[in-house]
């Protein structure tokens, strides 16, 4: 079993089936879909085996292959996964055959062009950025006077006409899928970057051409932020390889450049180039920007890869490259880290409870999760370490059902905006309760495997930076508060739907249940039932923080003896 | 005497803290207890529609025989000659240095609340059968029930601080969604908010007391805390009792996190009953009551509790005296209620005197807002009192449980009141010294206060001519609803007895809460006839006040300082609303605003930057292959030229 090249063919299966797609007659929509959700469950079913015959205990890399790429400078094309990458490319196969089922319609072109949803456009320095935004603006309003004008808000700009078709659309998310599964299994730091560089490309396609209103904008900026990010990243792997070449036989392959000596000054700038790729990505505060802008706007399954996997490429860096490779800039740097993490979970906290616009409001939360995440890892236990990459699975599962309920939401009313709801669950109440479900994970509730991975990261940050740790904490508090306001906002009070839309809305459809169950379920089970992950994620946790040359703290003031088991 | 049943043969070799024997026979079940009302639960909420006729039927019948398993479990260990059970389920968080198991722990403190959370629980699953008959969504209603009696009794059968936690959110989550279950209404969506984020607030004390725990012994689990609780240094143990505190006054709705707990009062009220009566607001009682072992060793946070306690006795009296919403009158008297409690489990010694008070409180309490809802059910869902009164001829089956509620509350010989708040101020004064004379002071005269807001509430539903507005007409509720009551009543009146004088309660508690015959600073009979006398006299004036005049059907105004302040919560939710909420959205505001115009207007100013630069780079860009190929070869040369020299460098 494990002799099969299986990262190889979980990263080729994809590609067939985007190939596939691409191959269809551009009218069989129906087929596409089906094309499209049976290869995402292929690789689904692929992924299971794979995790199953994953050894625990066995050696740190498995499933590893090595072949020369470019000899001449030592890259490889070199894969292999340990505990934490295994488990964040099982996160990609369960959310993506969800994502195929959630965005069923999300590409059909009529549907959209018909019914444009609301948003805010409420940065002003951006509407002014975006030139076209604003005679786009114009347009709309000259064929809004066709309309019998319902709406006392100024109509939503018109979306440009270009779009692609259904079977690019999904295509996409197939070669996304490919590109993410390499991103975390590649052991050549070259290689990362390629796939690193890579993902971005269908990703920006899937906003640019299947967004909201502003989406050709938030496309852009997302592009930019990350190609800046990537650059610096570029610099800091060439300059690995020459520090390497500088010591012998040139490398890129992970396991060589780890413990290679360099002086501070070299790793603290090396450190720096992976590190603000890293947290452009993942993105910390202040590299977030991007974010609300680009999980706006982008499509619901777009946004759901996007601050579910990608995002995760950022926090899953810094374990892996940023402090196996440069631990003494990380003891350095560690504390200014944990400082901007801090500020990044209850900025992003309070910057939610502010927003008016659904997706964007999800979006900043994730900002303060990403906080909570880069906590973990520069926190340097195992407990928050282990917490971290627990934390980045569980968001994943989390985020991504806030997302689709959201989503169906949104399909429902055609408005972003929180103001134009009240009372949905009145009316739609499998919507509420899915909506309730999805926000208490967000909100870390103990039961739902948020909390575990919650808990872990303030457990271990509080036993080295006890003050991080409270103040961390108190974005316990803000994340209840933006939660509930949202979901009392939306869900609550007297029914009131958008204009235009009726006094009733329908309730979760089977294909709608059926796509956001499996998370749920999920989280549910790992809440109560961690373990299968933290058996694997612990060992890898245990090499990195080996690696990187730190030990857990031990208990200050108890007599060290083990917890005693019951007698008798 | 059924006294030696419950007192526990001292064993020949007393276990040391915080050990824990391994469950045996049928305590190896234990975890049936969570599972029925949890399936239960599961069952309604994932069946759907089609699981409305029976639904609540099945909720009574998880209800029932998690109650009846509980009396088994009771049984058991009563056998047992070290009276602990503990069984590990699973290995929940097991991470290095951490290992968290999911277990459960029956011993005699956690089996009383079992039988308190599963029996009151059973008796107010029936009453709701009559109550939310009408409702088309009741069987979400006993989903949530079901919920609740899932988690709280994880939360006392838990046996680390974790497994504690776990419920501790779970019951807030329960209240949640019960306060909010006519979400449909604003205020009641609002209240429920309030009471998840005040509670909130208090969890995070507990997460950081946990987080303290482990970063000084290493382990969460009771055994291995308390086992090493002696080892802590004064000021850590200090600190972890303070944010358990914390926990508690969030979970109890004691000051200063009690403004949430009147306004749960939005919820059903059957709900406000169980949970925000009779169990869930008294899991700060026992969360310190559990960790004795650790309070032991800070006597600074043991004296905080009692002045919480003490402070929180005076704020929900006097509150108490002032409103006319009945459910509000019954909600500041158990913020009140629960501060005796507090108090007295903080006097050494005193615990299971605390513990004793609350099973009391849980009988007469409940008695008290079931028979409240009775009368709204007979009025309309009417609660101001001013537009009730005269109701005990029209419903004479409620003014008896509720008198005997009332009996029991105010301290009236031989009811059940009577016997526990007497042993509390007993308590409060034994201290002696001033923290002796403040606490047991204030304990007496909150006494009287408890007689005057209880008849002023009495007289006012039940005497006195008629006030109803129009339309109504009241009638007696259904035997579905009366008959639970009727128990509970029968509780009010006997349980002080019997668990003094029949099978103490102290003694069953003694193995973990310990006991101590403290001296007496004045003869218990004295004490007995001061707090009596006291509350006849708070009693005397609300009889003055409210029967010898009439009483006006709106509040008047003409009214002292103190009685407006209290008709504003003593300015409480003005202080939350002025102190966080407001200069909280100012901040939120100005953050939204500095987001979007500084850091993403600092992005945007260097865009605009590099796009005029780029301007002069596109020139470069010309569309040409031969100068491409050249500045390919150019990089090429530069790349090579760089790697030559470092080659050549070492």
């Amino acid at each position: 079993m494990t002799d099969l090249p299986w990262l190889t063919i979980l990263g080729v299966v994809p590609l067939v089936g985007a190939a596939v797609l691409m191959a269809l007659p551009r009218r069989q929509e129906l087929l596409a879909k089906q094309v499209a959700l049976l290869t995402s469950l292929v690789v689904l079913v692929l992924t299971i085996v794979m995790c199953a015959a994953f050894v625990p205990a066995g050696d740190r890399f498995q499933f590893v292959q090595a072949y020369d790429w470019i000899p001449a400078f030592g890259v490889q094309y070199a894969v292999g996964v340990d505990g934490i990458a295994l488990v964040l490319i099982a996160l990609i196969a369960v959310l993506v055959p969800v994502v195929v089922l959630a965005s069923w319609h999300d590409a059909d072109a009529v549907h959209v062009e018909q019914l444009p949803v609301r948003g805010t456009t409420s940065a002003p320095v951006a509407t002014a950025t975006a030139g076209s935004g604003a005679s786009s603006v114009r347009v709309g309003g000259g064929t809004a006077v066709l309309d019998p004008p319902v709406a006392t808000p100024p109509p939503p700009p018109a979306d440009p006409p270009r779009r692609g078709s259904v079977r690019s659309f999904f295509a996409l998310l197939l070669v996304l899928e490919t590109m993410m599964i390499g991103v975390f299994a590649a052991t050549d730091v070259f290689l990362f970057y390629v796939f690193f560089e890579a993902m971005l490309i269908p990703m920006y396609f899937i906003i640019g051409s299947y967004g909201g209103p502003r989406r050709s904008y938030a496309a852009v900026k997302f592009l930019l932020y990350s190609l800046f990010g990537g650059l610096l990243m570029l610099a800091a792997v060439i300059g690995l390889y020459v520090v390497s070449a500088g010591q012998g036989e040139g490398t890129f392959a992970f396991e060589q450049l780890v413990g290679l000596e360099m002086s501070t000054g070299v790793e603290i700038a090396l450190f720096s180039g992976f590190f603000i790729a890293f947290a452009i990505k993942a993105p910390l505060f202040p590299f977030h920007t991007w974010l609300p802008d680009a999980g706006a706007e982008a499509p619901v399954g777009g946004a759901v890869l996007l601050v579910g996997i990608l995002d995760k490429v950022g926090t899953f860096g810094f374990l892996r490259y940023c402090l196996p490779l440069f631990p003494e800039a990380s003891r350095i740097l560690g504390p200014y880290v944990i400082v901007l993490c801090v500020i990044g979970i209850l900025y992003g906290a309070l910057l939610a409870m502010g927003q008016r616009d659904l997706k964007r409001l999800i979006s900043y939360t994730s900002i303060s999760h990403f906080g909570f995440i880069a906590l973990g890892v520069f926190a340097f236990t195992s407990q928050s370490q282990t917490g971290a990459v627990l934390y980045m699975v569980n968001h994943g599962l989390s985020t991504g059902a806030l997302f689709l309920v959201v989503g169906f939401l949104i399909a429902r009313g055609r408005s972003r905006l929180t103001e134009d709801y009240s009372g949905v669950a009145n009316v739609a109440p499998v919507l509420g309760g899915t909506f309730l479900v999805a926000g208490l994970s967000a909100l870390a509730l103990p039961g739902l495997s948020t909390f575990v991975s919650e808990f872990l990261v303030l457990l271990g940050t509080y036993s080295r930076y006890p003050v991080a740790a409270v103040l961390a904490a108190i974005g316990v508090i803000l994340a209840a508060l933006y939660i509930l306001l949202m979901y009392q906002r939306t869900m609550q009070g007297p029914l009131r739907l958008p204009a235009g839309i009726g006094d009733r809305i329908p309730d979760l459809r089977l294909r709608e249940v059926l796509a956001v169950a499996p998370l749920l379920a999920l989280m549910v089970f790992l809440g109560f039932y961690p373990k299968p992950l933290t058996d694997v994620i612990t060992p890898a946790v245990d090499a990195t923080m080996l690696d990187a040359g730190f030990t857990d703290p031990a208990p200050t003031q108890g007599n060290g003896a083990p917890a005693a088991a019951p007698t008798r | 005497m059924l006294s030696h049943v419950l007192a526990s043969e001292a064993p020949a070799t007393p276990l040391p803290t915080g050990q824990y024997l391994a469950a045996t026979g049928s305590l190896e079940l234990l975890w049936l207890l969570v599972a029925l009302p949890l399936a239960g639960a599961a069952v309604l909420l994932l069946g759907g529609k089609r699981t409305d006729s029976y639904g609540p039927y099945l909720a009574i019948g998880a209800c029932a025989g998690s109650f009846l398993f509980g009396l088994v479990a009771f049984a058991a260990l009563l056998g047992l000659d070290e009276r602990t059970a503990q069984t590990t389920l699973w290995s929940w968080v097991p991470v290095n240095g951490l290992q968290v198991d999911m277990g459960l722990l029956l011993d005699p403190l956690s089996a009383t609340f079992v039988l308190l959370i599963t029996g009151v629980g059973l008796l107010i699953h029936v009453y709701s059968l009559g109550y939310m008959a009408h409702d088309p969504r009741r069987r979400l209603f006993f989903a949530y029930l079901n919920l609740f009696v899932a988690a709280m009794l994880v939360l006392v059968l838990g046996d680390s601080y974790l497994a504690l936690f776990l419920g501790w959110e779970g019951v807030g989550l329960a209240s949640y969604l019960l306060i909010s279950f006519w979400f449909y209404v604003p205020a009641y969506a609002t209240a429920a908010k309030k009471a998840f984020i005040a509670n909130r607030v208090g969890d995070v004390g507990l997460l950081i007391a946990i987080f303290l725990m482990f970063a000084a012994l290493g382990t969460t689990s009771f055994t291995g805390v308390f086992a090493q609780a002696e080892l802590l240094a004064a000021g850590t143990a200090t600190a972890i009792g303070l944010m358990l505190l914390l926990g508690a006054c969030g979970k109890s709705g004691q000051f200063p996190l009690h403004t949430w707990l009147p306004d749960a009062m939005a919820g059903p009220t059957p709900v406000s009953a169980l949970i925000h009566a009779a169990t869930m607001v008294t899991a700060g009682v026992y969360l310190i009551a559990r960790s004795l072992p650790l309070y032991e060793v800070s006597d600074t946070a043991r004296l905080v509790v009692g002045i919480i306690g003490a402070i929180t006795l005076v704020i929900g009296a006097v509150i108490g005296c002032v409103y006319d919403d009945i459910k509000k009158v019954l909600a500041y008297s158990t913020v009140s209620q629960i501060g005796y409690m507090f108090l007295a489990v903080a006097i050494p010694g005193a615990a299971a005197v605390a513990i004793l008070h609350l099973l009391t409180h849980g009988f007469f309490k409940a008695c008290m807002f079931l028979s409240a809802g009775s009368v709204m059910h007979g009025m309309d869902d009417q609660v101001d009192m001013r537009r009730f009164g005269g109701l005990r001829t029209k419903m004479p089956v409620t003014f008896a449980c509720m008198t005997a509620g009332y009996l029991a509350i105010i301290g009236f010989p031989l009811f059940a009141g009577f016997f526990s708040k007497d042993l509390i101020i007993e308590a409060a004064l034994d201290q002696g010294g001033l923290t002796g004379w403040l606490m047991g002071g204030t304990a007496i005269v909150v006494a009287g206060l408890t007689g005057f807001y209880m008849t002023r509430m009495m007289i006012m539903t039940f005497f006195g001519p008629a006030r109803w507005t129009e339309g109504v007409h009241p009638h007696e509720s259904p035997a579905v609803m009366t008959v639970p009551m009727a128990i509970l009543a029968v509780g009010s009146v006997i349980s002080g007895f019997v668990l003094v004088h029949v099978t103490p309660l102290p003694d069953f508690l003694a193995p973990v809460l310990g006991a101590e015959e403290a001296d007496h600073v004045l003869e218990p009979i004295v004490v007995t006839i001061i707090v009596t006398l006291v509350s006849a006299l708070g009693v005397f004036l609300a009889y003055q006040q409210y029967a010898r005049k009439p009483v006006p059907t709106t509040a008047p105004v003409a009214v002292s300082a103190l009685t407006v302040a209290a008709r504003r919560n003593l300015y409480f939710d003005d202080l939350n609303e002025g102190v966080l909420m407001r200069p909280g959205q100012y901040l939120t505001r100005a953050l939204v605003f500095a987001d979007n115009r500084g850091i993403d207007g600092a992005v945007h100013g260097l865009a605009a930057g590099i796009g005029g630069g780029s301007g002069r780079l596109r020139r470069w860009q010309n569309g040409f292959v031969r100068s491409y190929a050249l500045s390919m070869f150019g990089g090429a040369l530069l790349v090579v030229g760089a790697l030559l020299v470092t080659r050549l460098g070492t």
